[in-house]
């Protein structure tokens, strides 16, 4: 099998979820495409793993690694969905602003460090 | 081509077709499902790969575990069933997104022809790379270690999932009322 065939799937699979993460607006949906980027990156590593004829399957290995730390980084970025739905009511991601600078509001600092309000 | 090709090939593109789904289908949960049909046909390129027990990790973890989850997380946001205008961005974030997107993959993808144009993958030979034995003698010698570390990091993400989501423990106004 040419080793191209799984390299490009996988770099196809990783340009879509970039796509979803950077488009989607519902944190949920975000999430997803999340999980397909780590998904292309283990497609890569057992490739290269399968690839390099590795003895200590160091690819493989990393890729349970990996699935570890994806449903770790699902179970707490849900339950921060979910405590965020709680509070606010919404899943919006662009409605979450509190932390945002407001138009034509910056604070600056000056030399000795106290903010001034322009 | 022979029969692994085109079967790894048949499964890419149904992987890849579904994935595009994942991002751009507008019902919530259609979304869960296609990826499931992503994450599963995944599984198969795994096999294929003679990696049986990264495999059936993915069906079990990934197809099992991840997307009840995520499901469950849509039904406890109050999810709208059907169709709803409001998951993408406007057109224009839909549009730098699709760029840069495409941008990368353009990039990747040149990158990768020029590096690994003319490797192979060497498949079917005595041994089995990935079945359990073999994973299993390598995980618990050489990646024993870094395979502890990861039961604690699973732990902290347990507790810390519970304490965010229980209401009577923790500090804050927020978690009182």
């Amino acid at each position: 099998m040419p080793l191209l065939m799984p390299v490009l799937l996988s770099s196809l699979l990783f340009c879509i979820g970039i796509y979803g993460v950077l488009a989607r607006r519902n944190a949920i949906l975000v999430l997803m495409a999340v999980e397909l980027m780590l998904n292309a990156v283990n497609v890569n590593l057992v490739a290269f793993d399968v690839w390099l004829r590795d003895e200590l399957l160091a690819g493989q290995v990393f890729t349970l690694f990996v699935i570890t730390i994806a449903a770790a980084e699902v179970g707490l970025g849900l339950a921060i969905i979910l405590l965020v739905f709680r509070n606010r009511e919404t899943t919006q991601l662009d409605r979450l602003d509190d932390l945002h600078d407001p138009a034509g509001r910056h604070e600056a600092h000056d030399a000795d460090g106290s903010a001034v309000r322009r | 081509m022979s029969l692994v090709e085109a079967l790894f090939g048949l499964l890419g593109l149904v992987a890849l077709g579904s994935a595009v789904l994942v991002v751009t289908t507008r019902q919530l949960v259609h979304a869960a499902l296609w990826l499931v049909v992503t994450l599963g046909s995944i599984a198969g390129c795994y096999l294929l790969l003679s990696a049986e027990f990264v495999a059936w990790v993915q069906v079990l973890i990934y197809v099992g575990a991840v997307v009840v989850l995520l499901l469950f997380g849509l039904m406890l946001t109050q999810a709208p069933i059907g169709v709803s205008a409001d998951l993408d961005g406007p057109p224009m974030q839909r549009v730098a997104a699709a760029v840069v997107a495409l941008g990368l993959a353009g990039i990747v993808v040149v990158a990768a022809v020029e590096a690994f144009g003319g490797e192979r993958i060497r498949l079917g030979d005595d041994r089995v790379a990935g079945s359990s034995a073999s994973a299993g003698a390598a995980l618990f010698r050489a990646w024993v270690l870094p395979f502890e570390v990861l039961s604690v990091l699973l732990l902290a993400a347990l507790v810390g999932a519970i304490v965010l989501s229980r209401r009577d423990i923790g500090g804050g106004e927020g978690a009182r009322d």
